[in-house]
């Protein structure tokens, strides 16, 4: 990581309000909302939203990935799981309401490293929904050879999966067995039989550390999208730190700042 | 209008600033925030030598607050020399370099190596309350805040400013302390010492366990402590706890600081530095006021 690499993204976050334009519950306890905004002319895949509570009793922003743009429209749509007070708030969201929103946060995934390559979009849990707009990117305007996501879920309830479908073949796995193969992602990557040349990734913590050691075995690169407690969202509190394995440019020490110098690292630049 | 203050000789064009450690280096919030609309952009805290910090989670959210136990994560003064200070001073602004350390001679000798910089004033750490060494341990006993006082006036350039601990008995006691050993100015509040449970893990949420509260759930607390200290002592005071807006950061001003800095509200709102300065002046407008520095200590008591 570059010193001064938080200039490429000079002027082009703010806090701004938008507004609700659907939202519904898509699986148990998991909310797919659109909000017009002007933040979906910039949006990249893999970049994350800080939405704030208006509840009053809580202060800080939820940091919620980007899970489509649509630039046209103008629209940002995201898809997140209810993890506590904030998060319930959002769920009940009516058409209209207003959203106070900070972005775009942090770098997305690079489209070029998927260039001429076999690429996997590996997606987890609430890991799925950032892939979905990776591989809107990489069908369009990305030159990857071929792209495939392997999404793994908890059950049959597939969120995402028919539109991830526009754009790429998609392989399933369940913990209960109930669609795809059962077992973990990787768990469908052999069963199917895939290779590829790269993997971008987003899930829970087990599954990048698996993901990471594949890629290793695989001798091929894997760029992973973290997640930690976040406060500031732009790179000033040192909340959101990962351990880095050799010397962040920015902080002069083993950490880097999730929110800014990621979500999406090269995975061997972390210790996970 | 006048809504210049001066603190240690040194003139602040408004007496809006930084909280230490909410703020970056103020290049980060420069997105947001043009840095030449504030009295000063007071830095992160730097060391001699670059620290790691504490693990991760380092912040959690509480009722009308946070706990963070960030653990003085720095790149060290070198960093600060060549990259930091560099940036700040495009700006019009003042700049307040705030200083932690392990030990004495760790402080002394990042305020000898910022001497020779543009810096206006150091502002001197002895109030975290989340490393184990240093910082707070100088803090919450007269004595050894006098000693820190003392050393550090005697090698530093620039006029100094000691942050001082609410997570003390008497905030006067140790204001006292700081003054006697030559401190030019006091800054308060540091965060009050906080703990947060996960009760579906039963697990602390911090993974240092404590942590220090901040935001507007601290604003009382810290008004108070201010309008103490300053009937306490004589040097000015920068107040800071919560502050969210104009109306917070007159609490401050009538409470008896001559500035106020703001802190974790930088993180709800990157703008409110920027608001505070703004609302001062609406107030000064709406109230006739042509100095804002009748305002300072203004509350008025019972006689």
């Amino acid at each position: 990581m570059p010193d001064g690499k938080e200039w490429k993204m000079m002027g082009q976050k703010k806090k701004t309000k938008a507004k609700v334009v659907c939202q519904a519950e898509i699986a148990d306890g998991i909310f797919d909302m659109w909000m017009e905004t002007e933040l979906a002319q910039t949006a990249r895949a893999g970049q994350f939203l800080c939405i704030y509570p208006q509840n009053g009793k809580t202060l800080l922003p939820r940091p919620i990935s980007i899970c489509e743009a649509d630039k046209e429209q103008g629209r940002l749509r995201i898809v997140y799981r209810v993890a506590g007070q904030g998060t319930a708030e959002f769920s009940r969201y009516h058409v209209n309401r207003t959203v106070d929103l900070l972005g775009n946060l942090g770098n997305g995934f690079p489209l070029e490293a998927a260039a001429g390559k076999k690429v996997f979009l590996i997606g987890g849990g609430i890991g799925i929904p950032p892939m979905l707009q990776l591989a809107k990117e990489l069908a369009q305007e990305g030159e990857a050879a071929n792209v495939s996501v392997i999404a793994g879920y908890r059950d049959c309830r597939l969120f995402l999966k028919e539109d991830l479908e526009r754009y790429a073949k998609v392989y399933v796995a369940t913990e209960d067995g109930s669609a795809g193969t059962k077992g973990t992602v990787l768990d469908a990557i052999a069963e199917n039989g895939l290779e590829a040349d790269a993997v971008m990734a987003c899930g829970p913590m087990p599954m990048l550390r698996a993901v990471k050691r594949y890629a290793k075995e695989k001798g091929i690169e894997a760029y992973i999208s973290l997640e930690e407690r976040m406060a500031c969202g732009v790179g000033a509190c040192l909340g959101c730190v990962c351990k880095t394995v050799g010397k962040d440019a920015h902080s002069h020490v083993h950490n880097a700042r999730i929110c800014t110098d990621g979500p999406v690292f090269l995975a061997e630049d972390v210790d996970i | 209008m006048n809504t210049k203050v001066s603190i240690a000789g040194v003139e602040f064009k408004n007496p809006v600033m930084t909280a230490s450690g909410t703020f970056g280096s103020g290049m980060e919030y420069s997105e947001f925030v043009d840095l030449n609309r504030l009295g000063a952009v007071v830095t992160k805290g730097v060391a001699n030598v670059p620290w790691e910090g504490n693990p991760t989670p380092r912040v959690a959210e509480t009722y009308g607050g946070m706990l963070n136990a960030i653990g003085l994560q720095n790149p060290g003064i070198d960093v600060l020399l060549e990259r930091d200070l560099p940036f700040l001073e495009q700006y019009d602004t003042r700049v307040i370099v705030n200083v932690c350390g392990k030990t004495v001679g760790d402080y002394l000798e990042t305020v000898e190596r910022l001497g020779d910089t543009k810096a206006d004033m150091l502002e001197i750490n002895v109030s975290c309350p989340n490393v184990k060494e240093g910082a707070i341990a100088f803090g919450q006993k007269a004595d050894s805040l006098y000693e820190i006082t003392a050393a550090v006036k005697k090698k530093a350039k620039q006029p100094i400013i000691m942050k001082l601990s609410p997570n003390v008995t008497d905030i006067t006691e140790m204001a006292r302390a700081a003054e006697a050993a030559g401190a030019d100015a006091l800054s308060m509040i540091n965060t009050l010492t906080g703990m947060k449970i996960d009760v579906h893990k039963r697990k602390f949420v911090l993974a240092n366990r404590t942590g220090g509260l901040s935001g507007p759930a601290v604003k009382p607390v810290a008004v108070r402590m201010v309008y103490q200290t300053a009937q306490a002592v004589k040097i000015p005071i920068i107040g800071m706890g919560g502050i969210a807006n104009a109306e917070d950061a007159l609490e401050f001003l009538l409470a008896g600081a001559t500035a106020v800095a703001v802190g974790a509200m930088n993180f709800v709102n990157p703008y409110t530095t920027v608001e505070v300065v703004e609302g001062l002046e609406e107030y000064m407008e709406r109230y006739g006021v042509e100095d804002i520095r009748s305002l300072i200590g203004g509350v008025e008591e019972v006689k």
